[in-house]
C-alpha cells in the first residue's frame, strides 16, 4: 500500500494538497488542541462540537467510545475515521441525543448538550448509521413524514424544500417510488436527502458513501464540497479515508474507543514525514553520504549495509543529490517516500480495516 | 451560514424558552422564509401519523376484517331464520341483543360490538400498538424522528394518539357495519330499551354510536399498555403480542370469581358495561367508574411509557 513517490533529482516531494485545506491550516490548527475548551474561531463561531471527557459504557461493561475529546471548528470538512466498531456511530449517536453518555460533557454549535437539543437539533442535518425509512411509503412521503416533526420551519414550504433535496441527490426521478423498491444507492441518497432537508448549519454524516458506486461516491464528495462552500460546517465518518481525503480539511482518527489523532489533514500528513532513502555504491560511501546529509542537516541516518535512511523535512531532494553526487558519493539509488494518508491510518489504527476486538 | 439564518435559529431556541420574545425583529436582511419559531401546537407530526397509521395496508384490512364481523353474524341469523329456527338470547356476560337482531336491525350493530370486544378490537389495539415505537424502532425510522428533532414526550403523545384513533376506528367501523347490514336484511323500527321503553331510529342511532364511542374509550386503556409494551423491545410483533395476551390474560382473571375483590380494578372489567347505554334515562354510575378505572391505566402506563422511552438509548 506504500505509495513511493520517486524523486529523481528534478520533481518536488510536495504533492498536489487539497485546495480547500491549505488556507484553513494556519489559523485553525492553533485551535485544535488537546484541552477541547470552547475555542472560538476569529469570526466569533464557537466550535460546531466540542466532547470532553466523552464516554459510553454499554450495559455488558464494554467501554464504546473512551473519553474522547472532540473539537469541530466552525466551516470545516471534518472527516471522522476509525475502522469498523471503533465507536464512531456510538459517538455520533450521543452527539445527537439518540443514546447518553456514561460519562463527559458535549457542545452542538456552541450550546451545551442535551438541554439544547430542542433549539440546536433542527440547525443539524444527519445520517445515522445508514438509511431508514418506511419501506411502503415513497421517498417523497418518508421526507413529508421527517419533515412534518420539524416545527420550527414553515409547512407552506414544505413541497418545494422536499422537492429541492430530492432533486439535488439526483431521486427526483424516484421520488414516488415507494422505498422498499428502492436500491441501495437510492436509499443512501434519500437519507442524504432527509439531511438537506433546510438550510444546516452542521451536517453529521454517517459513512455517506456506504453502498454506492464510485459514481455515487463521487457525486457525494461534491455535494459536501457544495455545502461546505455554502458555509455548512461537515462532520463525516468514514472508514475509508481514501473516500473523505479529498474532502476533509480536518481529520480525527478512532480506535477502539479512543481518539488517536484529530487536527487538520496538513497535521496528520506531518504524523509520518516524507522519508529519504539512499543506496550507496560501497562502505566508504556510506560515511561521506552520512556527512554529507549532517551538513544539510537532516536527521543522522540509520544505516544498514550500504543503505541510508532518514527523513528529509523541508530540504528539497535536489539539493540532497547534488550535494551527494559533489561529495563524490556513488550513489546508486535516492528515494523520498511519502506515505499516503492510508498508511497513517493504518498505522495510528493497528490493523486497519478489521472489525476491532 | 448566513448571518440571517443564524439570527433565525437563535431566536427561535429564544423564543422557545422565553429568553427573547417571540416577536423580537431579526436584524439586518430579511430571515430565511423557510424557517420560522416553532408552535407550541403543531398538528402536522400528528396528521403524518394518522396518515401512516390510516394508510397502511395491513391496518385497512383489519379494519375490513372487522366490518365483515356483523355481516356474518347478521348473515347467520338471516340464513337461520329462513330455516325457521329462530335466534335465540346470547349468554355470558353482555348484554344479550342477539335475540332481538331478527326483529330489529339496529341491533346487530350492538351485538357486533359485544362479539368483538373481548378479542377482536383488542388485537387490532395490539397491532397498532405494537407497530408504534417498536415498529419505528425495527426498521431505524424512530432514530430519524428524534434527531428532526421530535421530543420523546412528544413523540409518545402522537403515538398514543394514533393508536386510540385507531381504536376509535375499529369500534366505530363495527358500529356502522352493523347499522348498514342491519338496514339491509332486517326491518328497522324503534328501538326497545332494557329499561322498557322505546326509542326512535334516529335517537337509537345516536345511541350506537355512543356504545362505539364507549368501547373505544375503554380500548384507550390497552393503548397505554400496548404503549409501553412497545417502547420495551424493538421488534413490534413482540409488543403486539403482549398486549394482545394481556387482553386476555385480565379477561380470564375477570372470570375467577374467587379474586372478585381486585376485579373492579382489572380493565377488562368495565369493558361492557355499555348496556346501560340502552336504558332511558342513561344510567351512568358504571361507565363512569369504568372511564375512571380506565384513565387510571392510562396514567399509569402512558408514565411508564414516558419514564421508560425518556431514558433510552436509541441504538437501532
Amino acid at each position: 500500500m506504500t505509495a513511493h513517490t520517486t524523486v529523481d533529482g528534478g520533481s518536488t516531494p510536495t504533492e498536489a494538497a487539497p485546495g480547500n485545506t491549505a488556507s484553513a491550516d494556519a489559523t485553525l490548527s492553533a485551535s485544535v488542541s488537546k484541552d477541547a475548551a470552547a475555542v472560538w474561531d476569529a469570526a466569533g463561531e464557537p466550535p460546531a462540537l466540542a466532547t470532553r471527557g466523552l464516554t459510553k459504557r454499554f450495559r455488558g461493561g464494554q467501554v464504546a467510545v473512551d473519553h474522547i475529546d472532540l473539537l469541530v471548528p466552525h466551516g470545516a470538512v471534518f472527516g471522522f475515521l476509525g475502522p469498523n466498531g471503533s465507536g464512531k456511530t456510538t459517538t455520533i449517536r450521543m452527539l445527537l441525543g439518540l443514546i447518553r453518555p456514561t460519562a463527559g460533557e458535549f457542545d452542538v454549535l456552541g450550546r451545551r448538550m442535551p438541554a439544547a437539543a430542542g433549539a440546536v437539533l433542527p440547525r443539524v442535518g444527519a445520517l445515522v448509521e445508514g438509511p431508514a425509512f418506511h419501506p411502503y411509503l415513497s421517498g417523497r412521503a418518508n421526507l413529508a413524514r421527517l419533515d412534518a416533526g420539524d416545527r420550527t420551519v414553515d409547512p407552506r414550504t414544505s413541497r418545494r424544500r422536499i422537492g429541492e433535496a430530492l432533486e439535488r441527490v439526483g431521486l427526483t426521478a424516484a421520488a414516488g417510488k415507494r422505498y422498499r423498491n428502492y436500491s441501495l444507492g437510492m436509499r443512501q441518497r434519500l437519507g442524504l436527502a432527509a439531511a438537506l432537508l433546510r438550510p444546516r448549519d452542521l451536517l453529521v454524516l454517517d459513512e455517506p458513501t456506504n453502498g454506492l458506486d464510485p459514481q455515487g461516491t463521487r457525486e457525494v464528495r461534491t455535494l459536501v464540497r457544495e455545502l461546505a462552500a455554502e458555509g455548512s460546517t461537515i462532520f463525516v465518518s468514514s472508514h475509508l479515508l481514501s473516500e473523505i481525503e479529498q474532502i476533509c480539511s480536518h481529520v480525527a482518527v478512532m480506535s477502539r474507543g479512543t481518539l488517536v489523532t484529530q487536527g487538520t489533514l496538513a497535521e496528520l500528513r506531518d504524523v509520518a514525514a516524507p522519508r529519504l532513502r539512499v543506496v550507496v555504491a560501497g562502505p566508504d560511501d556510506v560515511a561521506v553520504a552520512a556527512e554529507v546529509l549532517a551538513r544539510l542537516g537532516l536527521p543522522a541516518p540509520e544505516v544498514e549495509a550500504e543503505r541510508l535512511a532518514t527523513t528529509i523535512g523541508e530540504t528539497p531532494p535536489e539539493l540532497v543529490t547534488r550535494e551527494l553526487v559533489l561529495a563524490g558519493v556513488g550513489v546508486r539509488e535516492l528515494a523520498v517516500e511519502r506515505p499516503d494518508l492510508e498508511d497513517v491510518f493504518v498505522s495510528l489504527t493497528g490493523e486497519g480495516f478489521d472489525v476491532d476486538q | 451560514m448566513s448571518t440571517s439564518e443564524m439570527s433565525t435559529s437563535e431566536m427561535s431556541a429564544g423564543a422557545s424558552t422565553g429568553e427573547v420574545p417571540a416577536g423580537a425583529v431579526v436584524r439586518g436582511r430579511t430571515a430565511s422564509p423557510v424557517l420560522r419559531s416553532p408552535r407550541s401546537l403543531s398538528t402536522r407530526l400528528l396528521r403524518s401519523e394518522l396518515r401512516l397509521v390510516f394508510g397502511r395496508r395491513r391496518n385497512q384490512a383489519l379494519l375490513l376484517a372487522l366490518a365483515c364481523v356483523p355481516v356474518l353474524i347478521a348473515t347467520a341469523i338471516r340464513l337461520s331464520e329462513g330455516s325457521g329456527r329462530g335466534g335465540r338470547g346470547g349468554d355470558g356476560d353482555g348484554p344479550a341483543f342477539i335475540g332481538q337482531i331478527a326483529g330489529n336491525g339496529l341491533f346487530v350493530a350492538f351485538t357486533a360490538l359485544v362479539v368483538t370486544l373481548p378479542l377482536f378490537l383488542p388485537l387490532a389495539v395490539s397491532v397498532a400498538a405494537g407497530e408504534a415505537v417498536a415498529g419505528e424502532a425495527s426498521i431505524g425510522t424512530l432514530r430519524n424522528l428524534l434527531v428532526v428533532p421530535v421530543s420523546r414526550t412528544r413523540l409518545l403523545l402522537v403515538k398514543f394518539a394514533g393508536i386510540v384513533a385507531f381504536a376509535v376506528a375499529a369500534a366505530l367501523t363495527v358500529g356502522a357495519a352493523g347499522v348498514l347490514i342491519g338496514f339491509a336484511l332486517f326491518p328497522i323500527g324503534p328501538v326497545t330499551l332494557l329499561s322498557g321503553g322505546t326509542l326512535g331510529v334516529g335517537a337509537a342511532l345516536v345511541r350506537v354510536l355512543l356504545v362505539a364511542l364507549y368501547v373505544a374509550a375503554m380500548l384507550a386503556g390497552l393503548a397505554a399498555i400496548g404503549l409501553f409494551a412497545s417502547t420495551l423491545t424493538e421488534v413490534p410483533i413482540a409488543a403486539m403480542a403482549v398486549t394482545a395476551i394481556t387482553a386476555v390474560v385480565v379477561q380470564i382473571l375477570d372470570a375467577v370469581p374467587q379474586i372478585a375483590v381486585i376485579h373492579p380494578y382489572l380493565l377488562t372489567d368495565w369493558w361492557l358495561r355499555f348496556g346501560d347505554l340502552l336504558r332511558d334515562p342513561v344510567v351512568y354510575g358504571d361507565m363512569a367508574r369504568g372511564l375512571l378505572v380506565t384513565a387510571g391505566y392510562v396514567v399509569v402506563f402512558g408514565a411508564l411509557a414516558w419514564a421508560r422511552l425518556g431514558t433510552k438509548d436509541v441504538s437501532s
